[in-house]
């Protein structure tokens, strides 16, 4: 029997405590038929690196509001891929502004989601990339 | 994507001590059953060297805060944890929140913790049917003591007993009274009881509750053995697992997880569990009692398994809809279809 279940780590790096935009992804994410690993607010890159090696996941999720994304979102895809995680697709949600998100995505970020994302989008995404498409 | 490694450079791997090898090996153990018999073959020999604990309780008790203060004790001492984190998977969706996690930071900069969540999927009895794998890995992987925390479980949820060295039971104060103390189930298998959140009201009774049933429990058992064979006998009798397991005084402590009150206690009494099993005999007792469930297990797999394959389409159909009509009872539908299975 395979499942191929695909498994998704939420995480909020930086110092805002605004987790409700998480926690609605979280939660359409398990409603979508993913495995959801949350693990809350306040995450350097250096613990969201370590949750997504040991859960072996196939997709990080970061959720920044406090503006700080051009540090953390770089820095937490420079330590996947010191760790052989290359292929783990990088998504960010929040309120990032075009020309920064330009940048992140020359970065290895490979999708931003800013405000009023309907959360289908996001699981449309993260399916047609898990397909290899 | 990049092409998946191969199972072996992952068995390799994970034996080394790579952390990203053993993570991978454990999502092919839970995403496939072939691959999880070739890597369970490639391991197999490397483990029995942990100790491997239980931890389960109703939802809310903190379960995931003590086993996350527990591992950094554990630290303290120079040995190294693994954490097995089982949470439910939705019936409906197939999808599931794993949220342990949220409970457990402070941990990541540490290669002795290697912390692994884990969703249900088809398993029962608050276990996912990988779950016996991943402790085999982890185990495998060269941790020192491996913990499961089970989902939160109810009364029944018993199936922890089946795979653990030693089993931790986490109640709460407030939960229920002297009578859900002597029910059967949960309280029967615990080999160690942690009254969390011991801080609030209520504890003391729960304590209180716990050590009554306990002590009646005993009593009982000792009259059975002096009636049966008088003392002497008894002493001889202790090699065989059940008067042994009656030797091992259970231990009713109080916790403050949050805080890490009472958790070097419970540390303590788990190295003194384990050194119990290793000089009484019941430590290969259980293991027997440990390979022969997952043998059983992985049997009735195959043969419903077979059984799928085998079976003429639409028979079960058929029997169903015989059953809606009351045509055929549900023993002798059952007959029917393992008839068709051995014929």
């Amino acid at each position: 029997m395979r499942d191929d279940q695909i498994r998704v780590l939420i995480a909020k790096p930086g110092l805002d405590g605004h987790d409700r935009g998480a926690k609605v992804i979280a939660r359409a994410l398990r409603d979508a038929g993913f495995e959801v690993i949350y693990t809350g607010i306040r995450q350097t890159p250096q613990m969201i690196a370590a949750a997504a090696l040991q859960e072996d996941v196939d997709v990080v999720g970061l959720s920044i509001l406090s503006g700080a994304h051009m540090t953390l979102c770089p820095k937490v895809v420079e330590l996947l891929h010191a760790q052989g995680q290359e292929d783990v697709l990088v998504l960010l949600g929040g309120i990032i502004p075009d020309e920064d998100a330009a940048e992140l995505k020359a970065a290895g970020v490979h999708a931003v989601f800013g405000p009023g994302t309907s959360s289908s989008e996001i699981i449309a995404f993260i399916r047609t990339a898990m397909a290899g498409g | 994507m990049p092409k998946p490694a191969p199972t072996q450079q992952l068995i390799d791997g994970l034996l080394k001590g790579d952390r990203l090898a053993l993570a991978r090996a454990i999502s092919r153990v839970e995403d496939d059953a072939a691959e999880a018999a070739r890597i369970v073959r490639g391991v197999f020999a490397q483990t029995g060297r942990a100790h491997l604990i239980g931890v389960t309780g109703a939802p809310g008790t903190g379960k995931s805060t003590l086993v996350s203060a527990l591992a950094e004790r554990y630290r303290a001492q120079g040995l190294t944890v693994g954490v097995l984190a089982v949470d439910p998977t939705s019936p409906f969706s197939g999808g599931a929140l794993l949220g342990d996690r949220v409970r457990m930071t402070g941990h990541s900069g540490d290669a002795g913790v290697f912390i692994r969540s884990m969703a249900t999927r088809r398993g029962t009895g608050g276990l996912a049917r990988a779950s016996a794998d991943a402790m085999l890995l982890l185990d495998a992987g060269g941790f020192d003591r491996v913990i499961v925390e089970t989902v939160g479980a109810g009364q029944a949820e018993i199936e922890i007993a089946s795979v653990a060295d030693t089993v931790v039971v986490v109640e709460a104060p407030g939960l229920g009274d002297e009578v859900q103390a002597i029910k059967a189930g949960l309280l029967e298998i615990a080999d160690i009881f942690a009254v969390n959140k011991a801080d609030r009201k209520g504890a003391g009774r729960t304590v209180a509750a716990l050590e009554m049933m306990l002590e009646t429990g005993g009593a009982a058992a000792q009259v059975r053995s002096i009636f049966h064979h008088g003392q002497r006998m008894a002493m001889e009798a202790a090699a065989s697992e059940t008067d042994a397991e009656e030797r091992w005084p259970i231990p009713v402590l109080e916790t403050v997880a949050v805080s890490g009150g009472g958790v070097d206690q419970l540390r303590d009494a788990l190295e003194r569990h384990w050194a119990w099993l290793e000089g009484s005999g019941a430590r290969s007792a259980r293991e027997g009692r440990r390979l022969g469930h997952m043998l059983q297990t992985l049997v009735q797999a195959e043969v419903l398994a077979r059984m799928e394959r085998t079976l003429p389409p639409g028979l079960r159909s058929d029997l169903v809809e015989g059953m809606m009509r009351r045509q055929i009872d549900p023993y002798s539908a059952a007959a029917e279809m393992v008839k068709k299975l051995s014929g």
